[in-house]
């Protein structure tokens, strides 16, 4: 009994061993993987530093407006941020596909999916640093032709032109990484929606002396002339 | 003859009938019925009057009139000028009229012309704009003379103008073109001038005609391109400059089309400003300027809401072009009470400097900087027209001088702040 009970014992600690020293090379494999695309993640990292810092990308992005949020949010600055994000991207790229030589059952349609991922997320973070671009330019384009016009909420409406765009961009991006599609084109189109109507009756309730002004100044010119005060000309 | 591809089949036909002239006169117009045909005759009496023996040709570059503004300038017989100045042209005199495009624009309407006046050898060439009806005959012969006895390139005009029109001139374009390039033009943005055609053909064949920026300030540019070319320059008082109210319709264009094309000529003549002090007189004929003091009723107090309104929206705009010092004294004066406020010349200048440093370094869109210069200037003007009211011509002259003397003396300012922090 005692030699049967030591015989499996035995069988087992062999077969352990044996399973061991199956996996241990995969393990290797594995640690070398990660290793490597450390020094890869690292010098792509120290590269790319190089390249955004020679094309003033941390200029592009506080014209972008991104500089901005990203202090706000306790972040580091976007020239950073990219390079960590392309440093662990690469990094895990390498972790995975080590993984992947351990030969786990369903595991290798999952880092498939990922590797099919990181194309449509990096098409998201573009889609999201330029529409941050436009909203920038833009908000301000609107905001300097309203002060310049005369216009009596100027920041009003540089707000809402930057929040319409940043919500399309929004959805964009979500879209683009099939995040919740239905739920975020049903948000944007309520969001949206409600914006719109929020603006007409704000524009409709409120700007009725606006519009008043404008078409008296249009086409009430001849009542006009009675008190008509000197334009100056600036050339 | 680059520039034939430019031209029409059927302007270029024209121009090649008339063969080569003497004297040509280009007026550019657009919808311009009400003025054009005075203004035809004029320019046709004054080449009858002053050059009768000279070959000369009207050209007329329309920017898209629909109310048959190109008509009335082929249709204005010479006949009519004959007549009226009892004297008769020994030389042909012809008008041909082209449309340039469907909607206008200053810069291609001036790059007809001086693309008719380089295919015609033109001597001596004037633009007159369309809109100065109280133009004489005088004009034509104070402007184009000294080009055509070849003792000056450029013939710019001064007038006798009211004491608060052309506020853009006497606050920025004068004193600063003054500054930077050390001449003392009184009227660097003008409608009105002459030149040779040794300088028309070189300014047509730079190449910031493809440069949309550059196309919006294009008579701003000439002069300036004068200046850096090293020409010869001089100043002819023409009389009186009634007040055009379009002008004064979009503050914001005009900037565009005169500040915007004096900032960007910094840039590439750098070396050439870097180095003058001071500033130096240029040749004038007649008076230098001459102030009118009728009274006007000016909005000033929108002029001063308008500023402090633009200071507090656009302080996020303002952080990336000017200093923090400037722009918390800017928040100051946007504060005070309209008897207490007062732009001060030395603020000013500041500001502008600072605006064409910001330009230079592009910081942001170099449209939005100009547009955002807007509401300070509106803050200026307030200022000088206060300091004005009830000031002479003599006193608004010698505020006009301090303001320009300010201007040379922060000079250096505007040097340390070009290449400074980014």
């Amino acid at each position: 009994m005692w030699e049967m009970i030591v015989s499996e014992l035995t069988q087992a600690m062999q077969e352990l061993a044996r399973g061991f020293a199956h996996l241990l090379p995969r393990i290797i494999v594995v640690m070398i993987m990660a290793l490597v695309g450390w020094v890869v993640a690292y010098l792509a990292k120290v590269i790319l530093r190089g390249i955004l810092r020679l094309i003033k990308f941390d200029k592009l992005s506080e014209n972008a407006g991104a500089s901005q949020l990203l202090t706000k949010a306790a972040l580091p600055s976007a020239t950073d941020l990219l390079c960590r994000f392309v440093f662990w991207i690469a990094w895990l790229g390498f972790i995975l596909l080590g993984v992947q030589a351990l030969g786990i059952v369903g595991l290798q349609e999952q880092i498939a999916k990922f590797f099919l991922f990181l194309p449509r997320l990096f098409v998201a973070l573009l889609i999201m640093f330029f529409g941050l671009l436009l909203a920038t330019f833009l908000s301000r384009a609107a905001l300097l032709a309203a002060v310049n016009a005369n216009f009596p909420a100027p920041r009003l409406l540089s707000v809402s032109v930057r929040t319409i765009i940043i919500i399309f961009v929004l959805s964009m991006a979500f879209e683009e990484v099939g995040v919740a599609e239905q739920t975020v084109l049903v948000a944007f189109g309520v969001a949206f929606g409600a914006l719109m109507l929020g603006l007409a009756i704000a524009f409709g309730t409120g700007g009725k002396e606006l519009a008043q002004q404008f078409l008296e100044k249009r086409f009430g010119r001849g009542r006009k002339d009675e008190g008509k005060e000197d334009e100056l000309s600036p050339l | 003859m680059a520039e034939e591809s430019f031209l029409t089949d059927d302007f270029l036909g024209q121009l090649i009938s008339v063969g080569e002239v003497d004297i040509l006169v280009g007026v550019p117009t657009h919808n311009n019925t009400k003025t054009i045909g005075s203004i035809i005759e004029t320019i046709q009496a004054g080449i009858l009057t002053f050059f009768p023996r000279e070959r000369a040709a009207i050209i007329n570059a329309d920017g898209g009139s629909r109310d048959g503004t190109p008509q009335l300038v082929v249709g204005a017989a010479i006949g009519d000028a004959q007549r009226s100045s009892k004297l008769y042209a020994l030389r042909t005199l012809r008008s041909i009229s082209t449309q340039y495009a469907s909607s206008p624009a200053s810069g291609t309407a001036l790059r007809t012309i001086l693309a008719a006046a380089e295919l015609l050898r033109a001597k001596a060439c004037a633009v007159i704009s369309p809109e100065s009806t109280q133009m004489t005959t005088d004009w034509l012969a104070a402007l184009l003379r000294p080009v055509y006895s070849e003792t000056s390139d450029l013939v710019l005009p001064t007038y006798s103008r009211h004491r608060f029109d052309g506020i853009l001139l006497t606050n920025l374009l004068y004193p600063m073109t003054r500054a930077v390039y050390g001449l003392r033009i009184r009227e660097p943005y003008a409608l009105e001038f002459a030149f040779s055609g040794r300088l028309g053909s070189q300014f047509l064949a730079q190449n910031a005609w493809h440069e949309e920026t550059a196309r919006a300030g294009s008579e701003m540019q000439f002069t300036l391109a004068a200046i850096a070319g090293g020409y010869r320059i001089c100043q002819s008082f023409l009389g009186t400059k009634q007040h055009v109210e379009r002008h004064s319709a979009d503050l914001v264009q005009a900037m565009r089309q005169t500040v915007g094309a004096l900032f960007f000529s910094l840039e590439p003549n750098f070396s050439l400003w870097s180095t003058k002090a001071g500033s130096q007189p240029i040749p004038t004929t007649g008076a230098e300027q001459e102030f009118t003091l009728e009274p006007v009723r000016i909005n000033r107090k929108q002029l001063r809401e308008m500023f402090s309104t633009g200071v507090a929206e656009l302080e996020s705009v303002f952080q990336s072009i000017l200093s923090p010092s400037t722009l918390a004294e800017l928040q100051r004066i946007a504060g005070l009470e309209e008897t207490s406020f007062c732009y001060s010349a030395e603020l000013w200048v500041k500001t502008v400097y600072e605006f064409a440093a910001a330009y230079h370094k592009s910081v942001i869109s170099r449209d939005h900087i100009i547009q955002a210069l807007a509401p300070l200037f509106r803050g200026r003007a307030f200022t000088f027209l206060t300091e004005n009211h009830n000031g002479s011509a003599a006193n608004v002259e010698d505020n006009v001088e301090a303001l320009c003397l300010e201007f040379e003396r922060m000079k250096p300012y505007l040097l340390k702040i070009w290449n400074g922090r980014e």
